[in-house]
């Protein structure tokens, strides 16, 4: 198992340098300069020609993704003698833009982005797997009738649609709850619930419908297996029978499926942010694209990739621990 | 002759499907005495395996009808509630599955499924008593190195290897009744030997009754000690072992005999084969359900047609068959007529 997760690991460290490499080279690859970013309006084709060989632009793109990796590992100085700033390590870039080291922007963002996936998260697991788990129970009555209602429903109403409805009937006809907004952990534990309540159902909603559908099935098919019939004729308890053997096999695949759908969040949900206005990642990247500040551009989504690609190396090393046959195998 | 351990009365299965009712059994009647081994055999789909989960009561969902008596030890097993049902289960009757290899919970160790069985009637046992209780059981199902075997997961056994583990499941808690459902169907056939010769074994030291359901008359023979054949959902022919293989006294018992390869057995005239197809259970022929493939079959409007057969003694067996006695006695010999 030890050589297992060693192994499995370092593929993961070999693969995001490949996916750090074509992410850098995707976005110089674009027809936007980003040397003529850094002057604004007052850009002149002499000003852009000559930011463009400070900033190292000039450079083949071997030379400027080395630059880009080392500054990572041991930070970077980037702007004009004289006007220069310094971002330490790990440097991902520097936005002209906002003038601020990117690193610096993706560690502002992230906390926020991080709250909306938790929250999001144990909702969507919750009602996901609650309401799955009864349907199978449950299967051809009412409350399977209504979680697959609820998926359906679920998972055809868009994000913002979802998002304004809930803003609309729960804020401002309701009054039940103020506007959303982020408001740090640390400062305020209760603010911070009541304020991302209404983002985390709204992405709940639509994961949840997903979950419900794959916990279902996933318990009906395992009900039907060999061994399920075993443990009633041992005489097992119904409970048992359902935790033990049921819930046990059907969770292993909805575990591994949680844990990078969860890593995708944490690069930040573009439309929840943008429609609550909270200032998280993908908030950031998508005033990147607007703006075309490739830098930070460049960050989120290697941020984004790095997040997916541990994700997938923790859920591995994960499914060899829940599934005793991987375990052996590998 | 001592009183049946097990009674089976009249017992109708039959499933709601969209296409109709399948009536996978359709009035079987038998009995099971204590400690004999009774061979059930039949084609795919004579509702053999059926019948045994009914015995349990298993995999029986809401699209299921199930009617008739099964008395076990004086009560009704169709009749007893789930919960007494859940303390007979594993401890009066235990069941051995066809295939071993999805037969065990992938996620836990042998030794801990063992183990479960025993404790779930047994639940005031330590578990030092369990773990001596399993080593046992694992001894005597001949797995070799049982203490360290034990700590295992059911994919680290081979398949003949997983059907002794099985086995030992079902046996730990000393039940009256085994059940096995095609046990040696899945497996290789040297190993079905030895997995047969372990339920002989294990049934002569413990005394259970054994209830084999396969489709092999091999396996029969070696193996039984009375046969009931099966044909749509109808016990054809009930026998003791050599009597049946002797004189089969239901056209279709001589049927299944002829379509079995033997080395030196040249009197039934060589392989044969039964013709036709089995019916189909939502629309069952009238009369004897075997006739529109029965050789012997008595013509147009013949009881054949119109009355099913009931079981009644034929020499010394017992057989479902319109013919005459005398003609049944001979059906079996020289191909038949």
């Amino acid at each position: 198992m030890i050589y297992f997760v060693i192994r499995r690991l370092l593929f993961a460290v070999v693969l995001l340098f490949v996916v750090s490499f074509f992410t850098y080279v995707l976005f110089t690859a674009l027809p936007t300069n980003p040397a003529a970013l850094t002057c604004g309006k007052n850009c002149t084709p002499e000003v852009i020609a000559r930011n463009e060989v400070r900033l190292g632009y000039d450079q083949p793109i071997h030379v400027q993704y080395g630059r880009f990796l080392k500054g990572i590992f041991a930070g970077r100085t980037y702007g004009p003698e004289g006007a220069s700033v310094h971002c330490p390590a790990p440097a991902l870039g520097y936005s002209f833009e906002y003038h601020q080291c990117v690193t610096e922007l993706i560690t502002r963002t992230f906390p926020v982005t991080l709250s909306v996936a938790i929250g999001a998260f144990v909702l969507w697991m919750g009602i996901g797997v609650g309401l799955g788990t009864l349907a199978a129970l449950r299967r051809g009555r009412w409350q399977d009738r209504f979680a697959t209602t609820f998926s359906v429903v679920g998972i055809s109403l868009p994000t913002f649609f979802f998002a304004l409805l809930a803003i609309l009937v729960i804020v401002i006809w309701g009054g039940l709850l103020d506007f959303p907004q982020y408001t740090g952990f640390t400062e305020n534990p209760i603010k911070w619930f009541s304020g991302l309540l209404l983002p985390w159902a709204t992405l709940a909603i639509l994961s949840a419908s997903t979950y419900v559908r794959l916990t279902r099935n996933g318990i009906l098919e395992v009900m039907n297996e060999e061994f399920v019939r075993l443990g009633l004729a041992k005489g097992v308890k119904r409970r048992t029978l359902i935790v033990k053997y049921v819930m046990r096999a059907a969770m292993v695949p909805i575990v591994t499926i949680a844990g990078l759908d969860f890593a995708a969040l944490l690069g930040g949900a573009v439309i929840t942010e943008s429609v609550f206005n909270l200032p998280g990642m993908g908030k950031l990247s998508i005033r990147a694209v607007t703006d075309s500040d490739l830098p930070v551009l460049v960050a989120t989504t290697l941020v984004a990739a790095v997040l997916i690609v541990v994700a997938n190396a923790v859920v591995d090393i994960l499914y060899g621990f829940l599934d005793p046959r991987v375990r052996e195998k590998v | 002759m001592s009183s049946p351990l097990i009674s089976i009365r009249d017992l109708h299965v039959s499933f709601h499907t969209q296409d109709g009712v399948v009536k996978a059994v359709d009035g079987v009647s038998f009995d099971v005495m204590p400690g004999e081994t009774l061979g059930i055999v039949g084609e795919s789909g004579s509702g053999k395996s059926v019948t045994a989960n009914a015995i349990m009561r298993l995999n029986f969902g809401t699209q299921v009808d199930v009617s008739g008596e099964i008395i076990m030890n004086g009560k009704n097993l169709l009749e007893v509630d789930d919960e007494e049902l859940r303390t007979l289960r594993g401890r009066q009757m235990a069941m051995v599955f066809q295939d071993p290899l999805t037969a065990l919970n992938p996620f836990y160790t042998v030794g801990n499924q063992i183990g479960e069985a025993y404790l779930i009637h047994h639940p005031k046992a330590t578990k030092s008593e369990v773990r001596e209780i399993v080593l046992n059981a694992m001894v005597k199902v001949g797995i070799p190195e049982p203490k360290k075997r034990m700590d295992s997961f059911p994919h680290e056994f081979s398949g003949g290897m997983r059907q002794r583990i099985v086995i030992a499941i079902a046996l730990v808690n000393n039940p009256q009744l085994l059940i096995a459902d095609e046990p040696t169907t899945a497996l290789d056939v040297t190993v079905q030997a030895q997995i047969l010769e372990l339920i002989g074994t294990l049934q002569e030291e413990y005394g259970s009754a054994v209830m084999l359901i396969t489709h092999d008359l091999g396996v029969i023979a070696e193996t039984a000690d009375r046969v009931m054949v099966m044909y749509a959902g109808h016990a054809v022919e009930v026998a003791d072992v050599n009597e049946l293989f002797d004189t089969p006294t239901h056209p279709y018992t001589v049927g299944l005999l002829g379509s079995v390869h033997s080395l030196d057995d040249s009197s039934r005239g060589g392989l044969q084969t039964i013709s036709g197809a089995p019916p189909s259970l939502i629309n069952l022929p009238t009369g004897c359900a075997f006739h529109p493939r029965c050789r012997f079959e008595l013509g147009e409007n013949s009881l054949c047609r119109t009355e099913a057969p009931q079981l009644h003694a034929v020499g010394k067996s017992r057989s479902a068959c319109h013919l005459p006695e005398s003609q049944l006695l001979q059906i079996g010999t020289k191909g038949g007529v």
